[in-house]
């Protein structure tokens, strides 16, 4: 057993060393960094031995990419369409089951129309899983990362988000999602190469069969033809 | 000694036939254990016979004593991991599941038997508290959930809902308000989903029900009426009690003091009943249920995958450890292997997640001992690390959803996974060397702590207590060892081990723990290098899963102790009993225990050290 009260002195020093290092740190970065890195990423470092809290108002943490709050939709800016095909993934894997959607009927000929007429998302019941942005196999849904909705007024009108609200240019998506953007873009290239291979094998396809039909004709005649080349395998 | 699987005999056969001509799966009866073959050779193959998927069914309620009794005693299971009820609505029972184990470690054993869901809350069951004491809240618990009563049962009331609380609202044919559809996806999200508030459909329409007769402005019962009933019963003059304190002569009032539901002590809002002589605890009763929202009846109603982020908010201090009880549930029933890297990088986050709960916890143990928020900050701080990373791995700090039936959501970047070894390797070690130059020493600490709460390691048994609390008491049991899973049995680590039973070894043991998670961390971190980078999801992924019918208890060491899921599919998109054995729940059985002969300022330190988290608690 040591003397009594060496153990309280001990744990002083420890609050000691937290008190200066708090201003340390700080010091430190006004010396070097001040206007070069933002606060918050530093304070947000495991390096850092000092404050770790930033002032929130005024300044915000620095959101991963990852990082979810509630759903937003898509729209493709190229084309000026919603990239949602109201195939319902999202409303099915949805846990609080918060997702509404309507889909669109041909008043003709009453097939469903590959785009939702209505979109609902109760953000009041969502509980941020990132099932429906995970799921969706078109990329239209997307985590967003404003979490600021708070409404002080009426649920049914600030909180229930439909279409209009929802939707979103791809650009407002590639700016917080960069890599998710540059895999989605990879995809678009890699499907496009694909449909075009496919294309073309379908016109090679096409040319062989025409050349059987009129090598079949003319088999009489020439029965030692060579049969035509096949078509080059399509490029992944 | 082991039998060879029993085979459904060939009248039964037909029968599973034409079940499956309904489309119903085909029940295979329980293998036999050579501990339940025992069992069965001591009572006779009439009233103990292999039930369905697990365990052994006890035919007949009424000697379930005698039978727990022999298991006890016997068999030496000594402590009843988990109770609990199902409603088979078809067949008109209501089966009681019980899982008792060796404290040596193991798998545990299961024993059930059925009660007619007519006679459950008029004949009821012999209750186990005689033999177990921990089972008291978990029978009271399916009391409450499932109404079946217990002859015997020293306070049986209801625990999570209030009393006058009108039907059982785990039964199969119980409909909540706002009642949709038996089982989600709901059929009226897509295609025609117009929204609609629940708020605006009318609440006294069908769905909602009130006893006959009922008039809710005559309704002028006191819920607390049986609370303090049986605090006044065993006031010193009315004889000898159960409890080890003795008034010393003094003759002084009794004082009855609510401490909570809206208290900072009482870690959220748990309500301590506490009966005072002077300043010293006569007794103690909890009221819990505030923040009840019947866990198990939504995830009955969820698909397996909607599921995984409902666990997440069981403990909500732990997140990960939470998912991998269950996701490793789910895998047994889908018999899938998650993939080596998915593997090692649930163990990485688990383990994280341990650190983190360790700092929180004793953080606020120190903010009960009056040291507010100093100490808690500086571990909060250190915390705050491992949820930054959790955040740009997982996309949530604490509702991390990130465990998938065979594997892992998202892969790790090796600048992740460079930032977690800094934080293993440099700033943690240091955190918690800190931590203890601040609070293992003071003078002011060990008076508040050593031998306060003490609760023996025979007393921690029998009440069902796990996780550090267990551990401080001198009994080396954690899942992690005992019944290994996951990768746990790869790596080299010690499972900490103290012999005070005191809040002080509570603490310490929480130390030891951490250090420990970070020698695994460490061997986890060099082995997920040999992995293969991305293969994180074992088979196609999928969110419709088609789960074989069959039962399951899985269960997983987190950071409060042994936390089980048991689960049974009936083959279809969604669970057909679902029932979460929470840790935090089953600790507080041992509160009265720890607290009666303590000073009032003591509860709330010993509060602090069981470490509970009210939503795993409340569920």
């Amino acid at each position: 057993m040591s003397l009594l009260g060496t153990g309280i002195l001990k744990g002083l020093g420890v609050t000691l060393k937290h008190f200066i290092q708090t201003y340390a740190e700080d010091f430190k970065y006004i010396g070097k960094k001040a206007g070069i890195e933002p606060r918050p990423l530093r304070r947000q470092n495991p390096a850092n031995h000092g404050m770790v809290t930033v002032e929130y108002p005024r300044e915000h943490m620095v959101m991963p990419e990852n990082f979810r709050y509630i759903p937003f939709l898509v729209k493709d800016s190229a084309t000026g369409e919603d990239k949602c095909t109201s195939c319902g993934i999202c409303a099915k894997v949805c846990p609080p089951q918060c997702i509404w959607i309507v889909r669109t009927e041909d008043p003709v000929t009453k097939r469903p129309v590959p785009a939702p007429k209505e979109f609902h998302i109760d953000t009041s019941v969502c509980m941020n899983c990132g099932f429906c942005a995970e799921f969706c196999p078109f990329d239209a849904i997307k985590m967003d990362h404003n979490y600021e909705i708070t409404s002080m007024s009426n649920r049914q009108t600030e909180l229930v988000f439909d279409k209009d609200r929802l939707m979103m240019p791809d650009t407002y998506h590639a700016g917080i999602h960069p890599a998710d953007w540059a895999r989605e873009l990879e995809d678009k290239k890699a499907d496009e190469a694909k449909k075009k291979a496919a294309a073309e094998a379908k016109v090679a396809a096409d040319a062989k069969k025409a050349a059987a039909a009129a090598t079949g004709a003319s088999a009489a005649a020439t029965k030692t033809a060579p049969p035509p080349k096949p078509p080059a395998p399509p490029a992944q | 000694m082991a039998e060879a699987t029993t085979t459904v005999p060939p009248a039964a056969k037909t029968a599973a036939r034409a079940e499956k001509a309904e489309k119903k799966p085909v029940v295979t009866l329980a293998t036999l254990t050579p501990e339940m073959a025992s069992l069965q050779q001591h009572f006779g193959a009439d009233l103990i016979q292999p039930a369905p998927y697990e365990g052994v069914l006890i035919t007949d309620p009424a000697r379930l004593t005698e039978v727990t009794n022999f298991l006890h005693d016997e068999l030496h299971l000594e402590s009843l991991t988990s109770a609990t009820a199902v409603d088979f609505i078809k067949e008109g029972y209501i089966e009681l599941v019980y899982h008792a184990q060796h404290i040596t470690g193991g798998a545990p054993l299961c024993f059930k038997t059925r009660v007619s869901r007519k006679d459950a809350d008029t004949v009821g069951l012999p209750s186990l508290t005689p033999i177990y004491p921990g089972v008291e809240f978990q029978e009271r618990e399916i009391y409450d959930l499932y109404g079946v009563r217990f002859n015997g049962h020293p306070d049986l009331r209801r625990i999570l809902l209030w009393e006058g609380f009108n039907g059982y609202p785990m039964r199969k044919d119980w409909h909540e308000a706002y009642y949709a559809q038996d089982t989600k996806p709901y059929d009226t999200r897509w295609p025609a989903g117009n929204h609609k508030l629940d708020e605006e459909r009318v609440p006294w329409a069908d769905n909602v029900n009130y006893p006959p007769n009922f008039n809710p402005a005559e309704y002028t019962r006191n819920p607390d009426e049986g609370l303090y009933d049986t605090m006044y019963k065993e006031a010193p003059e009315q004889g000898p009690t159960d409890t080890p304190y003795q008034n010393t002569g003094i003759k002084t009032d009794e004082l009855i003091v609510n401490m909570g539901p809206q208290h900072p002590s009482t870690h959220g809002v748990l309500r301590m009943v506490v009966k005072l002589d002077g300043e010293t605890i006569t007794d103690l009763k909890l009221v819990l249920g505030y923040l009840h929202r019947n866990h198990e009846k939504i995830a009955e109603r969820n698909t397996w995958l909607h599921n995984i982020p409902y666990t997440d908010r069981l403990d909500y201090i732990t997140g990960m450890p939470n998912e991998l009880g269950y996701v490793l549930g789910v895998e047994k029933l889908l018999k899938i292997k998650p993939t080596e890297r998915a593997d090692y990088l649930r163990v990485i986050m688990c383990e994280l997640t341990r650190v983190a709960s360790h700092f929180w916890s004793i953080g606020f143990l120190l903010n009960d001992l009056g040291a507010f928020y100093t100490p808690a900050l500086y571990f909060i701080t250190e915390r705050e690390f491992v949820m930054d990373l959790f955040d740009e791995i997982t996309g949530s700090r604490m509702m991390n959803n990130y465990m998938r039936f065979g594997g892992v959501a998202r892969d790790v970047t090796p600048e992740q996974l460079d930032k977690i070894r800094v934080l293993v390797n440099e700033r943690f070690p240091r955190a918690i060397d800190e931590m203890e130059r601040l609070l293992s020493d003071n003078e002011i600490v060990r008076m508040r702590t050593i031998g306060v709460g003490y609760l023996s390691a025979e007393r921690c048994v029998a009440y069902s207590v796990t996780g550090p609390v267990l551990r401080a008491s001198g009994v080396p049991y954690d899942l992690r060892r005992a019944d290994p899973y996951s990768l746990y049995d790869r790596f080299d680590f010690d499972v900490p081990v103290l012999y005070g039973g005191d809040v002080y070894d509570r603490y310490r043991v929480r130390v030891l723990e951490m250090r420990q998670s970070l020698r695994i961390l460490e061997q986890a971190l060099a082995q997920i290098e040999q992995t293969k980078v991305g293969d994180i999801q074992a088979g196609k992924k999928a969110y419709i899963h088609r789960v074989p019918a069959g039962e399951v208890y899985s269960r997983v060491e987190t950071p409060k102790g042994e936390l089980g899921f048991y689960m049974i599919s009936d083959g279809g998109q969604n669970a057909y009993r679902y029932h979460v054995r929470s840790a935090s729940f089953i600790n507080l059985g041992a509160l009265k225990e720890m607290t009666v002969g303590m000073k009032v300022a003591d509860a709330v330190v010993i509060l602090g050290s069981l470490d509970i988290v009210l939503g795993e608690v409340d569920r």
